[in-house]
Parts: C-alpha cells; sequence; structure tokens
C-alpha cells in the first residue's frame, strides 16, 4: 500500500483541474498577448480562471492578484519590492517577520538585513503562535513592512493575522501574509482582515506546480517583480502560463467547494490519525488542535530521531516529512520545535503528517499500524530506551 | 554548481546496500547486563556518547576479559538515523575479538569503509559522516573506562564546537586523517559548525579561543611545512628526526609515491603507513600492503628492502621498515 501523507509539501493534482489544463498544450497553445484567433481562443478560460482565483480570496476587482511562478517568487518580490522602495531610499530601516516563516521571507529578510536594514523576529509561544502583543513592542514608524504567515507549515498553526492586521493599520504599516498553507483548509477572505501583500501557490491546493500568486491590495502597489513586455499589468512581464493560470483557477474552485469537506471530515481522519498516536507511550504534539488547520500534525516521538521514523514509514510505503537534521542536508534541528523551546532531547524528533482530502479512512488505519510497528523497532534500537548498570553515568544527557 | 547540484537528490540513494541491510536488521543491537557479562567472567563496560538533542546519540556495551583485554562481546543502542544506526552497528562488530588496545584504533574510517558495497564508493553521503566519528568517539570512551583513565582528561582537551562537543584533539585528528580542507568538510564529519555557527570563524555571537579556520590554517602550514623539508636537498638526516608526526608520514608517502607505489600498482598491489616510532636509535615505520603485495613472498625480501633502501638514502639512514 502507498500511503502519501505529505500534503503540505506538495499535493496530488486534482484530475478535474488537470483535465481543464489539458487542451490549452496542443490544441489551444497561442499567445494571449498576440493578436490572432489562437490567442483570443485562451481568453474565455484565463478569464474564467482569474474569476474563480479572485472569488476564492474575495478580492475586489480593484486589487490584483498577480500570477507568479512559484510563492517563492511572490514572497521574494513583497520583500525586495519594499527593500527598493522604502529601505533603500532612507524612508524606512526597518522589516519585521515571525522567527518561523518559510525559508522564502527568512533568507531574503537575511539578504535585506545583510544590505544594512534592521530585521525583527517575532518569536512563537510554547503552542507555537506568535503573540501579537509581541508586534506592537517592536513596530515603529519606520516599519516598511510586516510579514507573518497565515498557517505554520510545519505545525499547522494558525497566526493571529486578524490581530496583527490591526496593529498593522493602527501604525500604517503594510502587512504581507504567506497564505501557502491556509488557502483551501480555512477561509482566507481579504476582506476580512487588513492585510495589504497574501501570498498562496496552486500544487498546496491540488493545482500544478510552477504557478503561484500575489495578491496586492489598490494603494499598495509594487515595483514591478520582472521588468518586459508588460504582461499582468505590468507588475511581472512574461508570456502568461495559460494552463497554469486554468489549472490554478479550477484549483481554487474545487478547493473553496471543499472546504466544509476539509474541516470535518479531513479532519475526523486527522484527530483519528493523532489520537491513536498520542495513544503510544512518550509522544507529543505541538499546537492545541483548535489552533491549527485541520489537515496537519506534527508529533514528536521520545527516543526516535525523525528520519529513521521516516525510514520505516517509507520502507511501508507512508510518505511523511521531517524538518529535523538528518533529513535535510544542513543537520539543524527542527526550526520550529527550537523555536518552541521543545525539551531539547525533543528537537530531532519530530515528524509530520499532512492530509488532504484524498485521504481514506483505510490508509489512515494502516499508517496507524506501520507507526505503532515502527515505533517499537526503533526505541529497541534506542539508547534512549536502554539498559544502564546502577550507578552508571550517562553521558547522554550530560553532553549538552 | 553545475548539473549534479540543480535538483537535488535523496540522501537514501547514495548510502550503500550494507548501510540500508543493517538499518533494517541492525547484527549486534541489544544490551550486555552486568549479569549476562559475570556469566562470561568479564567486565562489563557501558560507554555513551553523543546527545539526543544534537541528533545522534550511542550507548556501547563492551564485555571484557579481564585477563586478556580482548573485547568478548559488544553491543549498542543508537538514538540516530539509519546512517548512526549503521556505522554502531559495524562499530560494535569490529571491536569483537580485538583487545582493548587495538579497539582504540580503530577509526571512523575503518567504519565506512567496512560498511561499503564497492571499495572505491563511500557507504555514505559527506553529511552523513559524522555518524561514523560518532562511532569511533564512543570506542575512546569506552576504553578510557576500562583503563580507568579519568574520562574528563582523556576526551576533553578543548571544546571547541560546544553544540556538538566536539574537542580540539578529535578536529585536529579528523582534519588530518581526512586530509580535510574546508569548513563544510570538516562540518560534515564531526558536526562542528553545524549548529550556532559561532566556532567556524571570529564573529559569531559567542567569542571562542580558537575556531575552525584556525585549525584549518595551521594545518595547511604544516603541509606546507613537510613539503618544503622534503624539497629542501640539504636537510640532512638530522631533519627527518626533528619532523613532527604528520611531517614524518608526509615526507615518507612522498618518497614512496615518487620511487616506490608506481612499481608495487603495476604488480596489482599496494601499500600504505600505519605508524611511524622512534625505537631507541632506530626509526620504525610501520607499513601495510594491499592488494596483490599482502600475498606475494617479495614483500617480505627483495620488495622490503627496496622500499627500506630509498627511504633510507632520501631521509633518514636509521629508518628501518616494518611490515603489519
Amino acid at each position: 500500500m502507498r500511503v502519501y501523507l505529505d500534503n503540505n509539501a506538495t499535493t496530488i493534482v486534482d484530475p478535474h483541474v488537470f483535465a481543464e489544463m489539458e487542451p490549452f498544450f496542443v490544441q489551444k497553445y497561442g499567445n494571449p498577448n498576440s493578436l490572432h484567433a489562437f490567442a483570443s481562443e485562451t481568453h474565455p478560460a484565463l478569464k474564467t480562471a482569474m474569476e474563480k482565483i479572485y472569488a476564492g480570496i474575495h478580492a475586489p476587482k480593484e486589487d490584483s492578484v498577480v500570477i507568479t511562478s512559484c510563492a517563492t517568487e511572490s514572497n521574494n518580490w513583497v520583500l525586495k519590492s519594499i527593500y527598493f522602495e522604502q529601505i533603500i531610499t532612507g524612508k524606512k530601516n526597518h522589516i519585521v517577520v515571525s522567527e518561523v516563516e518559510h525559508p522564502s521571507v527568512i533568507a531574503t529578510a537575511k539578504w535585506i538585513e545583510s544590505m544594512g536594514a534592521k530585521v525583527t523576529y517575532l518569536p512563537i509561544n510554547n503552542e507555537g503562535i506568535v503573540d501579537p502583543e509581541s508586534l506592537r513592542e517592536v513596530i515603529t514608524d519606520k516599519t516598511a513592512l510586516v510579514s507573518v504567515m497565515w498557517a505554520n507549515n510545519e505545525t499547522g498553526a494558525l497566526f493571529p493575522v486578524y490581530e496583527i492586521g490591526e496593529i498593522c493599520a493602527e501604525f500604517g504599516v503594510p502587512f504581507h501574509t504567506d497564505a501557502v498553507q491556509a488557502i483551501g483548509k480555512v477561509p482566507v477572505d481579504v476582506q476580512a482582515l487588513n492585510v495589504d501583500y497574501l501570498t498562496f501557490s496552486a500544487h498546496k491546493f491540488h493545482g500544478p506546480k510552477g504557478v503561484g500568486a500575489l495578491y496586492i491590495k489598490k494603494g499598495r502597489e509594487l515595483t514591478p517583480c520582472l521588468h518586459g513586455g508588460s504582461q499582468m499589468g505590468g507588475y511581472r512581464s512574461g508570456t502568461l502560463n495559460v494552463p497554469g493560470i486554468v489549472g490554478m483557477g479550477k484549483a481554487m474552485e474545487a478547493a473553496i467547494d471543499a472546504l466544509d469537506f476539509e474541516m470535518t471530515e479531513v479532519r475526523e481522519l486527522r484527530d483519528m490519525l493523532e489520537d491513536a498516536l498520542l495513544e503510544i507511550p512518550d509522544t507529543f504534539v505541538v499546537t492545541p488542535r483548535s489552533k491549527r488547520t485541520p489537515n496537519t500534525i506534527l508529533i514528536s516521538f521520545r527516543g526516535i530521531e525523525g528520519e529513521s521514523m521516516l525510514w520505516d514509514l517509507n520502507r511501508a510505503g507512508i510518505a511523511a516529512s521531517t524538518g529535523s537534521a538528518c533529513a535535510s542536508e544542513d543537520l539543524e534541528a527542527n526550526s520550529v520545535m527550537e523555536a518552541i523551546g521543545a525539551a531539547e532531547d525533543l528537537a530531532h524528533t519530530a515528524v509530520r503528517f499532512s492530509l488532504s482530502r484524498y485521504t481514506t479512512q483505510e490508509e489512515i488505519e494502516y499508517t496507524i499500524e506501520v507507526v505503532k510497528k515502527a515505533v517499537e523497532r526503533l526505541r529497541s534500537i534506542s539508547s534512549s530506551y536502554a539498559y544502564a548498570p546502577e550507578g552508571h553515568e550517562s553521558g547522554l544527557e550530560a553532553q549538552h | 554548481m553545475g548539473f549534479d547540484s540543480l535538483i537535488g537528490g535523496t540522501i537514501w540513494d547514495e548510502y550503500s546496500n550494507k548501510v540500508t541491510e543493517l538499518m533494517n536488521n541492525p547484527k549486534n543491537m541489544g544490551e550486555i547486563t552486568e549479569e549476562q557479562a559475570e556469566a562470561m567472567g568479564a567486565k562489563l563496560i557501558v560507554a555513551d556518547f553523543g546527545a539526543e538533542s544534537c541528533g545522534d546519540a550511542v550507548r556501547l556495551y563492551w564485555a571484557v576479559d579481564p585477563k586478556t583485554d580482548v573485547i568478548l562481546e559488544s553491543k549498542f543502542k543508537s538514538f540516530g538515523c539509519g546512517t548512526a544506526i549503521a556505522s554502531s552497528d559495524t562499530m560494535a562488530e569490529l571491536c569483537k575479538g580485538k583487545t582493548v588496545d587495538e579497539a582504540v584504533k580503530i577509526t571512523n574510517i575503518d567504519v565506512e569503509k567496512a560498511m561499503r558495497d564497492e571499495p572505491d564508493t563511500p557507504a555514505v553521503p559527506p553529511q552523513k559522516m559524522h555518524c561514523s566519528v560518532m562511532a569511533y568517539d564512543v570506542i575512546k570512551k569506552a576504553a578510557a573506562q576500562y583503563k580507568g583513565v579519568d574520562m574528563e582528561s582523556f576526551e576533553e582537551d578543548i571544546i571547541v564546537c560546544e553544540c556538538a562537543r566536539v574537542s580540539l584533539s578529535t578536529l585536529r585528528e579528523v582534519i588530518r586523517l581526512n586530509d580535510l580542507t574546508t569548513v563544510e568538510q570538516i562540518t560534515d564529519y564531526t558536526k562542528a559548525g553545524a549548529f550556532c555557527k559561532s566556532c567556524i570563524k571570529p564573529g559569531g555571537h559567542e567569542e571562542k579561543d580558537i575556531y575552525l579556520v584556525d585549525l584549518l590554517e595551521e594545518y595547511e602550514k604544516e603541509k606546507m611545512a613537510a613539503v618544503a623539508t622534503i624539497g629542501n636537498e640539504n636537510g640532512g638526516a638530522g631533519s627527518f628526526k626533528e619532523m613532527t608526526i604528520v611531517q614524518k608520514i608526509k615526507a615518507v608517502d612522498k618518497v614512496i609515491d615518487e620511487n616506490i607505489r608506481q612499481m608495487l600498482v603495476m604488480d596489482g598491489g599496494d601499500m600504505e603507513i600505519l605508524d611511524i616510532k622512534e625505537n631507541g636509535e632506530h626509526i620504525d615505520i610501520y607499513i601495510r600492503y594491499l592488494g596483490a603485495c599482502s600475498g606475494c613472498a617479495s614483500s617480505s625480501t627483495g620488495t622490503l628492502f627496496a622500499i627500506e633502501n630509498i627511504l633510507k638514502e632520501k631521509l633518514d639512514p636509521n629508518i628501518r621498515v616494518l611490515p603489519i
């Protein structure tokens, strides 16, 4: 059996989405900006797709939703534009991000910092959530941008974007949120909060890879992302990715339609998995369920290094994920586990299971069975549960 | 950069089949209790290295015969990824039947080589090398305990990387054994520099007495000095004796490379230097024959004399070559 529980990394493309994209490869391949029938026959589908995308986040027509190549591009664009317009010009000197943003925000913020600006990294509390009051303490009239994600990719923790938006409005500071993990999991309505820029990406909600977007509120225009032939209203030049945009539109429509299902059926399966895993002794979950996206669990199995767990899961055909040391090439502990101040011995034990509307009960039952066996096997190997003679002075804890 | 760096790969694809098999079914995983050791008439040694907070930890169990110092049984328990478990398993296997003194000579490289499928293909990708270094460290810790040496004085001279608890002597040793030239390599082998990064170079959030860049510079200078000494034809007999051990090995290796190795390789063999020790007026060079040489009759007669004569002529007349 093959079970895919890594939906926060990417998702299966909805077959209906794929079907809508297909005509735009071999049949309707025209460049939408040309002056002939090959071009104009792409327009109805593009227009419909853009309407669905606008509707999906409840964006008013006067605002812009610029289609990019990925969420990383959208995030880079916002931060770098602000740097070029506000910081390099000397108008402002400061940006604020949370310490657990996606690398596309953190790495860009670090670059801006290296160019001489001040960057504040807001901490998360022991539930893995940013406290909006911590923003109030650091925001000033020199702050050029606040960027805080809507939902965290590792834990699924929902951040207080409504409150943060209010504080930004109070100080007149633009607010950007990376909503990549929120679309299709919780309602995202750009008119329900004060937000100026919002990032999302099609492949996280059963659309194609290579299609991201940036919502830009009217009056908060940015320096173009790519200069050139003035496509996307001059914001982002480059021939339109016709099948990609069509795919994102259909995927957005399907995700909004499935939102109730996500918050009921998917949540129930997630809870079923979580309840079963928490029955295993010495397991810990970060962030209370009510404060998380309905599809995500970040769980620690004491005494089991994350990559070892992935190894045993993979042997049984199950895909999950870990942000911890051995799995990634940089040997770092899971950044969220470190940031929430989890016990040090748990920093390398976190494993993430992320479900989707395609996950079945049978798959979850199989996963529970496999995880239990893996825990038994790996703890039998683990030094954390190993015999030591009386009076043995363990070096395992004393090391740190 | 370039083709291989663009789309990335799965580190698991770079594991040897042996690593995979050992992760799936570690052979020496387990414990030795005091009762079991007693039944064998052995002394139980339990040594720990690493920490869960660093991502790897290993506990090594030895049952050692107190009369012969032979390790009768060797088992491990490990918190870590697949390569950490496979390395610990291999390390425990290599200890069996050896005396404690012999076991201390097992290096991380021996552990890694023992896990290879093909002699020239590494068993694990570079960023996983630190797993075998840990296996090497825990042996030293167990040996220190057996010999009743104070563990602190045996292991911790100066800790250069606090996060990964990597000592100055370990770093110096690993840099020289593996001929490391970059900070990234040190991090791959020892984990030093992987965490807070304060120990890499000055300017981090914590001030240090010695940084990884200093150690690399020190080794680089040593290598240059060794080359300069060999290059100096007027150096004479006395100078070889005054070299550091690393310089001596480099000098001997250079002479072998230039005069002997080609001859051995043509016959399908090779040799390596194991140790150089002063023994009274003699300088004893311990070597090991590899490949075809190891079984060849001439390796203890003609070839050996040839090697010894060339080293005597080029480096020091008091040299003796001892094959092991």
